[in-house]
């Protein structure tokens, strides 16, 4: 079933009676070429990606709970290419180029809104960083255009500008950055991959991996012993249970990052927006409400919840931000379990054991990576090489020193 | 979260700041090879469940082992660090 225009105008015209679910529900096989543990937005892309660029369609995805129930569900859904660091710089390039295509090709409307990211700067300093990471973007082949006050004052008229503490110099302003319809995303892929063959299996928990000589050939499930010569688990904030069902230990602590939603509101926020002297990030969905996080909360954690001190550290940034929002009331607040490496960057590898991959450590960033997460693990499962642009993503570089430390804080647990 | 610091009794979440997994007692020493050292530094158990973590008490400079429970936000117990003597 092809979406367009036209077909929206006949099933209107005809009661709505042609819509059909957008993949089927298999039974597991006893055996598969390939098995993708995790059925979220990087599993999802990972199996599709498998399927359409390396012909491997005899392939299932086997997910504990529902398509799409995970991180993919429940973040604040920003897509952007504007990373400094060798490694992380082409990576998201390439991800946010394939976003630029992915609703063509998926035949999916991802609702992709390239509406501009502005990252505002408050002092010198932070205008020479963002000056400095906007010609790494420019060099890397992507937009960024730096503003000063006035010109921040034009496209955000309703900031504070007039507070002495935080004064506003300008914003990086990275204009084919923006947002997406999160679940649109994980169910785009997830049509893709069936309309190619792989077997989407939900409610199928994995309890334990086939391990034979050292090298893994297939997993456990709640279903049944299933086979398959390469597994790829791709499970973030559970990547450590999963490591652990296979023996071994990765570098990852699983962290709460807690969002927030206002009731739906009026078009009034027009880009997505993050302050520099606090941590609080901003911007509207298409139903109207103003969606905004912060930080981590600092503590390991599965509760998908988070505590009191960060909410209010991030309404508190909001209001000395753009007290204009202080009237909006709070609908929701929730949090999703963020794998956290100790450098803040993830990893594309082999695992120490033979025929098992591993797609992890994407903190508090997994969303825009979601479509170049899917095309790099599928490279690595399918040719055992390291994509290009995912070459630097090694499992062993804190042990090596080769850490990708985005923001310059060091490469140690507790400070991403 | 409110913790409970075994000096200065039942106190806010914010007064505290969390250094990691209670295994940064068990550094490895002057002899320990780099495996051991990236073990210990950055390998994790990451437990859904009970864990036990060192936790600082910003006002008082009081080192903690708390044993919390992550999938609850669950506080168990606390202890001394110095008492803990691993």
């Amino acid at each position: 079933m092809r979406f367009s225009a036209l077909r929206i105008l006949k099933e209107g015209l005809t009661g709505n009676t042609g819509w059909g679910p957008l993949w089927r529900t298999p039974e597991p096989k006893a055996s598969y070429d390939a098995i993708i543990i995790g059925g979220g937005g990087h599993g999802l892309s990972t199996a599709y990606y498998l399927a359409k660029n390396h012909g491997l369609t005899n392939i299932a995805v086997i997910e504990k709970g529902y398509l799409g129930g995970g991180n993919v569900g429940r973040n604040t859904t920003i897509v952007r290419a504007n990373y400094m660091l060798p490694g992380n710089s082409e990576f998201y390039s390439h991800s946010l180029k394939l976003w630029e295509g992915m609703e063509a090709d998926l035949n999916f409307n991802a609702m992709h809104s390239q509406r501009g990211i502005i990252n505002l700067f408050h002092s010198d300093g932070q205008r020479d960083a963002y000056a400095r990471r906007g010609n790494a973007m420019i060099n890397q082949g992507d937009d960024a255009i730096l503003l000063d006050t006035q010109g921040c004052r034009k496209l955000l008229p309703y900031l504070d500008y007039d507070q002495t503490r935080f004064p506003i110099y300008g914003g990086l302003y990275h204009k084919r950055g923006g947002t997406a319809r999160h679940d649109a995303v994980a169910w785009g892929y997830a049509r893709g991959a069936d309309q190619l063959g792989v077997d989407l299996i939900q409610q199928c928990e994995v309890t334990g991996f086939l391990i034979e000589n050292g090298v893994c050939k297939g997993v456990q499930t709640t279903r049944g012993d299933i086979r398959a010569p390469k597994v790829g688990m791709v499970v973030a904030g559970r990547s450590g249970q999963v490591a652990e069902m296979a023996g071994f230990r990765l570098p990852v602590e699983s962290h709460v990052l807690q969002a927030f939603v206002t009731e739906g509101l009026k078009p009034c926020i027009d880009h997505v927006i993050t302050y520099g002297m606090g941590h609080f990030y901003i911007s509207q969905s298409d139903k109207g409400g103003l969606v905004f996080g912060g930080d981590l909360d600092y503590y390991p954690s599965y509760a998908q919840r988070g505590n009191l001190p960060m909410a209010e550290h991030v309404v508190e940034a909001g209001m000395t931000l753009m007290p204009m929002i202080g009237k909006a009331k709070m609908l929701r607040s929730w949090g999703g379990i963020m794998d956290m490496t100790p450098d803040g960057s993830p990893i594309i590898d082999k695992s120490p054991i033979e025929g098992l991959y591993v797609d992890a450590g994407w903190c508090y960033g997994g969303f825009k990576a979601v479509p170049a997460s899917g095309w790099c693990m599928a490279h690595l499962m399918a040719t055992d090489h390291s994509h290009d642009v995912a070459k630097r993503f090694r499992l062993d570089r804190f042990r090596t020193g080769h850490v990708i430390d985005e923001e310059s804080t060091g490469s140690q647990h507790n400070l991403h | 979260m409110r913790i409970t610091c075994p000096l200065n009794g039942e106190r806010d979440l914010r007064e505290f700041t969390i250094m990691g997994s209670v295994d940064y007692l068990d550094r490895p020493g002057q002899d320990g090879t780099i495996e051991a050292l990236d073990d210990h530094l950055h390998l994790r158990d990451n437990p859904a469940g009970e864990t036990r973590e060192l936790w600082y008490h910003d006002p008082s400079g009081t080192w903690l082992v708390v044993t919390r429970n992550t999938v609850t936000h669950e506080i168990l117990s606390t202890e001394l660090a110095m008492e803990v003597g691993k």
